[in-house]
């Protein structure tokens, strides 16, 4: 199997973006777009698609399983993680680009720091003992799962950093938060939840399908919109 | 003094970092990645301690007794009881920081798992890192924003400061560098090491996370430091590969009812079942792949072992191993409801590491270690469930430990100090190329299987020999010191015990090995000895 990754790379955060071009061959088909990228930084001299010599690329990742977020791309034009896109499923030539909601450090590498800091400013933790419950915890799961990766920021048309709006990255986790709050601390969460993320959102849905942990998107914010605009805080 | 440094922001460096803050002591919280991606998440099945909900008449005494007959009593018992002692008190925090540990009828359930009779394992389906993580996470932040817990993502470890000579010297502090911007910051005061096992030496051969590269455990044997059992190396039972790595089907597969089998004469042989009919597939993982790797040996049987994971009730795939089934859809194109998984055993755990006490203390004054990245708890084989709750309890002893040292002087809280931009030769020097990784990783795989002997072993050590012979940056040659330390290790622990099998000497040998094996590096020459094993202690352990 032969593919050749069209890159578009940036030496810093400060230079021009260009673009190059590497040539790829495994006779593996179960290879994804994080082994090319991986196999293609080991090789002791790499050159591109024309032969010259290149440096290696600048890219995050950690688990190559799906569960920690570090690869998330844009692989043609979609917001992905590299190790979730299988090399035999693309086309021949495949375009990478780094996130664009975020500053690049450098090639496919993006400064995520915006969504640790979003979660600060939602005051996004317990002050108190979680009100663990049977009914809550298929949700509190759900929403533990998330990557914050930053693919469902990416499609959002409502998002960019360092504006109030702090997208879904920020209300699936606060859903944990929702239903695990004692009821007697649920209004005050709920003003936070209103005013940084539901009255910002546009409702396009653009975040639906793209969540690489398939996050049930909608489930949890039936849960968290029932608690926090449709003030059912439940019975203390 | 500066703020307490924790290198590494998984579940024992989080768990540092809290319990250093809720004692009103700051710390920076150090790590390559945000801890999203520390491979703590990537844990499965779940965390062990005896909360006795299931009705067994469970007991700390008997996770004791079973996590040091898991480790073929070679732990410390006094850290052991510590930690068995505190299991519940970990679980009941976490369930309090929100962790949605699998419930039914308003109480947490608990699991099976290898090693242990009693349902023991509190879990979050196959997820249980994960879930624990996002918790402890969340709590971090409470004290990030309280000004407690500094962030010092994406940036790695440079150099420990050590001063002083001989007997006097003691860990001061870190130099470490952003790696977004290649500035370089000096950290004071004193450090715990979190950062996690050595997967980087077996690049693509382990279920670990690609961070985790072994050139700051390297660094750390290299700098003198005491390092503990490292000839212990865990293989996995049920891993399978994909592109780039091992990847872990959990022990809650064979917890849940899961079987192994190997086809013999043509017809499946539940082999584990027949020859350890008391816990069957649940036996410890040193024993459940050392017999795999017996009869996938055996002439009458083809070398492929599958799990059978068809008996599962619909109810359990449901409930409890949803997110297994989804992975290995997704990886391997099987179905394990209807289809049996071709495993194999893989790296998974290093029992060995930094050598700490009960306190979590190292060889060197001012540093400490807690999580895989330290020798602690597990001894010569780590039960499932363990590493978790190890992670959790060693954090938290060893921030309690930071603060008894430190009290009386002042830990202030100012910013680590920026030295500027990293110099092209401190780059150069700190360079590992992906060649020299790969020669050390082919020499440490020839000699350290599941199955070891002396030749072998010697053949490991003399290509050791000529690595280090070879031009090497300075740590591409701490890496080799560490693998030589590794193998030394296995050559000189001349018996068998948990995850080290020698097959020229397959017995146990307390009289001479019911030690720990200590591994030094001074000038570039590394000592084995065997030092006893501390005494159990009368208190039970708990105060360490």
């Amino acid at each position: 199997m032969e593919r050749i990754l069209d890159i578009l790379r940036r030496d810093s955060r400060e230079s021009t973006p260009y673009r190059q071009f590497f040539h790829y061959e495994t006779a593996d088909e179960t290879e994804t777009v994080a082994t090319a990228l991986m196999k293609l930084c080991d090789a002791s001299d790499l050159r591109d698609l024309s032969g010259e010599p290149a440096r290696p690329i600048l890219w995050e990742c950690s688990c190559l399983q799906k569960k920690c977020g570090a690869c998330a791309m844009v692989i043609d034009g979609i917001p992905r993680l590299a190790c979730d896109v299988k090399l035999a499923d693309c086309k021949e030539t495949i375009r990478l680009e780094p996130l664009r909601k975020f500053p690049v450090v450098a090639d496919l590498t993006v400064d995520r720091t915006v969504m640790q800091d979003n979660l600060r400013a939602i005051r996004l933790w317990l002050t108190d003992q979680a009100a663990m419950r049977d009914k809550v915890m298929d949700a509190a799961y759900e929403a533990s799962r998330c990557l914050q990766c930053g693919c469902c920021l990416e499609v959002c048309p409502n998002f960019y950093a360092g504006g109030s709006f702090t997208g879904m990255a920020s209300a699936i986790p606060f859903s944990r938060l929702l239903a695990e709050l004692p009821v007697s601390q649920r209004k005050e969460a709920a003003k936070l939840y209103t005013g940084r993320f539901y009255n910002g959102c546009g409702k396009s849905l653009a975040c639906r399908n793209i969540c690489p942990a398939g996050i049930d998107v909608d489930d949890l914010l039936v849960n968290s919109n029932a608690i926090a605009v449709w003030k059912r805080f439940g019975k203390p | 003094m500066g703020r307490v440094n924790i290198v590494g922001a998984g579940l024992s460096g989080l768990s540092a970092a809290i319990h250093l803050a809720k004692a009103g002591i700051p710390c920076n919280l150090i790590s390559a990645l945000p801890s999203e991606r520390a491979q703590s998440v990537l844990a499965e099945g779940g965390i062990n301690a005896a909360l006795d909900t299931m009705g067994e008449h469970d007991t700390p005494a008997e996770h004791f007794a079973d996590t040091m007959k898991g480790g073929v009593d070679l732990a410390d018992p006094n850290a052991v009881a510590g930690l068995t002692e505190h299991a519940p008190e970990i679980v009941r925090w976490m369930f309090s920081l929100g962790t949605p540990f699998q419930m039914e009828e308003e109480r947490l359930i608990l699991r099976n798992f290898g090693g242990q009779k009693k349902k023991r394992t509190a879990y979050s389906k196959s997820s249980t890192g994960k879930v624990l993580m996002t918790a402890l996470i969340d709590e971090a932040r409470r004290w990030e924003d309280a000004g407690l817990i500094h962030r010092f993502s994406h940036h790695l470890t440079e150099d420990l400061t050590i001063e002083g000579e001989g007997e006097d010297r003691c860990c001061s502090g870190l130099v470490i560098r952003d790696t977004y911007t290649s500035r370089l910051l000096n950290c004071p005061g004193p450090v715990i090491l979190c950062s996690g096992g050595m997967n980087g030496i077996f690049p693509g051969l382990t279920t670990g996370t690609v961070p985790n590269t072994g050139n700051l455990t390297a660094l750390v044997f290299a700098k003198g430091v005491e390092f503990g059992n490292l000839e212990f190396i865990q293989y996995h039972p049920t891993t399978v590969g994909i592109p780039g790595k091992r990847m872990l089907i959990s022990e809650a597969a064979r917890g849940e009812g899961g079987r192994l089998f190997i086809l013999r004469d043509g017809k499946p042989w539940y082999f584990m079942e027949e020859k350890y009919p008391e816990l069957g597939n649940l036996m410890p993982r040193d024993v459940v792949s050392r017999e795999m790797f017996f009869v996938s040996h055996r002439p009458d049987c083809e070398p492929q072992v599958y799990l059978d994971l068809t008996g599962l009730p619909a109810a359990t795939w449901e409930k409890k191993l949803s997110d297994m089934r989804e992975e290995i859809l997704h990886y391997l194109s099987i179905d394990p409801v209807t289809a049996p998984v071709p495993v194999s055993p893989g790296i998974h755990f290093f029992m060995g590491g930094v050598l700490v006490d009960a306190a979590h203390r190292s060889s060197l004054p001012g540093l400490y270690a807690a999580g895989e990245c330290a020798c602690q708890y597990h001894g010569a084989n780590r039960l499932g469930g363990n590493s978790m709750l190890g992670a959790l309890y060693g954090g938290k002893v060893a921030a309690e430990s930071v603060t008894l040292t430190c009290k009386g002087e002042s830990l202030h809280s100012d910013e680590p100090v920026d030295l500027g931009l990293a110099p092209t030769q401190w780059r150069e020097e700190r360079m590992v190329a992906p060649v020299q990784v790969e020669r050390l990783c082919s020499v440490l795989w020839e000699g350290l299987g599941i199955a070891r002997e002396e030749t072998v072993l010697s053949s490991a050590a003399k290509g050791l020999e000529e690595l280090l012979a070879g031009d090497l940056t300075p740590w591409e040659r701490n890496r080799a010191l560490l693998g030589k330390a590794i193998v030394s290790s296995a050559l000189a622990r001349r018996e068998s015990r948990g995850a080290h099998y020698r097959t020229d000497f397959p017995q146990r040998d307390d009289a001479q090995f019911q030690k720990t094996t200590v591994a030094v590096c001074r000038d570039g020459a590394i000592d084995i000895v065997f030092r006893p094993i501390p005494e159990r202690r009368t208190d039970n352990g708990t105060n360490p």
